[in-house]
């Protein structure tokens, strides 16, 4: 490495530079935000279900759960949670008697962020269902079909255009609080930034660097929300 | 679940809130009025002048608050001892501590998501309220000062303070770069005493609380002006 390097051979994707590392970085990050906003979807889906359908108890349970996650800091649960778990399980194990486990940063950082992703979404799609006429919900049931395929041929198709707009602006806070596991410890992008930059000296470059590729994830995540927004919303009436 | 620390913590607790409270008012008072520039740019500016507000939206709200604070304090803070004049002038013990570019990246941050409700809230403002007060003979500054913007920000405001409640969750990221903050004071009490949960679970009931302060102050402020829907 030449003493003074370029910028191009500081971000080149090979060693020395180090661009590979940042984009072995975002590509991390980026399987992060999926894990963790399909583990989301699925607690959101279990969620809305438990609260408009479940008893009394469990609706109670639930409203806790996400009123906790949406009051406390995003940084502070994250942090709580990746230590809780993780020690959890090890005291869990301890209990049965076997060792103590290295837990996978990569799943428990899924864990932790698809958690607080999965109070959110409860509550957008608890609001795109009620949004749907419960003339529809009731036809089907007329017509005999059971839950799933009810849940499949009526629900769904209807919720999703109720729904896309909120889950859209979960998708660009989960690619952006992905960076908060940088304070964990696990490389994902913003940590990849900070060695990069540690290491080089080069601070601005690398995290304006990063700030492109976040820029660049939002910005396809866009044009991706939006095509899926006119497909789901096709057949319906253009708003004025 | 052991708390005897809290007695020896108090003062540092009380502190924290205090950097806490300060970085928030700092953040959302300026952001506030440099959201005001920004939304009346991206509505009634030149063109240029909207697209420039625009991409400024987008570059703060498109990227990590984190890596927007990196990017000032370490970043911007490494270029900043090469102006000259600045080390010797009286800014420098200001300009040289973590507090300062938190502030500056929060502001910065907040005023690109509050200009977009504040947009929102101005194009919301009733045309006729507006022609009303032009056939009075107000000029552009008086209309905006007496009609355009109190109207807007009546529309926002429980919007804003949402707003206000969601940058109150983005400050504890500033202990990453030495602010002293509530959650600085929890990381603090773990290396000391290698406690991990109590000292998280005593900083979250401020940050409740705090937030609970926030929403009755809104609903305050709101029921100010009553409006019949």
């Amino acid at each position: 490495m030449s003493t003074n390097p370029s910028v191009w051979q500081l971000l080149s994707p090979y060693p020395p530079g180090w661009g590979g590392m940042l984009l072995s970085g975002a590509v991390s990050t980026i399987l992060i935000s999926l894990g963790a906003y399909l583990f989301g979807i699925a607690v959101g889906l279990a969620g809305a279900t438990g609260k408009l359908k479940g008893r009394r108890s469990v609706v109670v349970l639930l409203d806790v759960y996400t009123t906790a996650v949406r009051a406390i800091p995003e940084l502070i649960l994250i942090i709580g949670l990746y230590y809780a778990g993780t020690d959890g399980i090890n005291r869990l194990l301890s209990v049965v008697g076997f060792p103590p486990i290295e837990i996978n940063g990569f799943l428990a950082a899924v864990l932790v962020l698809g958690i607080v992703q999965g109070a959110y979404m409860t509550e957008v799609l608890r609001g795109a269902i009620l949004a749907i006429p419960v003339g529809q919900i009731e036809a089907a049931s007329a017509f005999g079909m059971r839950p799933w395929l009810r849940f499949r041929r009526i629900v769904l198709p209807a919720l999703m255009p109720n729904a896309l707009p909120g889950m859209a602006n979960l998708w660009m806070s989960v690619t952006k609080d992905s960076a908060l596991i940088a304070v964990v410890g696990y490389q994902e992008l913003a940590l990849a930034t900070r060695l990069a930059a540690g290491n080089t000296k080069h601070y601005f470059l690398f995290f304006f660097a990063a700030a492109v590729i976040y820029l660049v994830i939002t910005l396809v995540s866009n044009v991706l929300f939006g095509s899926l927004e006119t497909h789901f919303r096709r057949g319906q009436p253009k708003a004025a | 679940m052991d708390f005897t620390w809290v007695a020896a913590y108090w003062p540092l607790i009380v502190a924290g809130a205090m950097q806490t409270v300060l970085l928030l008012v700092i953040s959302v008072g300026f952001g506030f009025i440099l959201a005001i520039g920004l939304a009346l740019a991206r509505v009634s500016g030149p063109l240029w002048l909207r697209w420039l507000a625009r991409g400024y939206c987008t570059l703060f709200r498109g990227t990590p608050l984190l890596i927007q604070l990196w990017l000032f304090y370490y970043g911007v803070g490494s270029f900043l001892p090469m102006i000259p004049g600045l080390r010797e002038s009286i800014l420098w013990p200001v300009v040289r501590e973590g507090f300062f570019f938190a502030a500056v990246s929060f502001t910065l941050n907040y005023a690109a998501y509050e200009a977009e409700v504040l947009r929102g809230a101005l194009l919301a403002v009733p045309k006729g309220e507006l022609e009303a007060g032009r056939a009075f003979g107000m000029s552009r500054f008086t209309l905006l000062r007496r009609i355009w913007l109190p109207r807007a920000i009546r529309i926002a405001l429980p919007t804003i303070g949402g707003e206000v409640v969601l940058q109150l969750k983005a400050t504890p990221i500033a202990f990453s770069v030495t602010v002293m903050d509530l959650y600085a004071v929890a990381y603090k009490v773990r290396q000391d005493t290698l406690l991990v949960y109590e000292p998280l679970a005593v900083v979250t009931v401020f940050y409740v609380c705090l937030t609970l302060v926030i929403t009755r102050a809104f609903r305050l402020v709101e029921m100010q002006v009553p409006i019949r829907r």
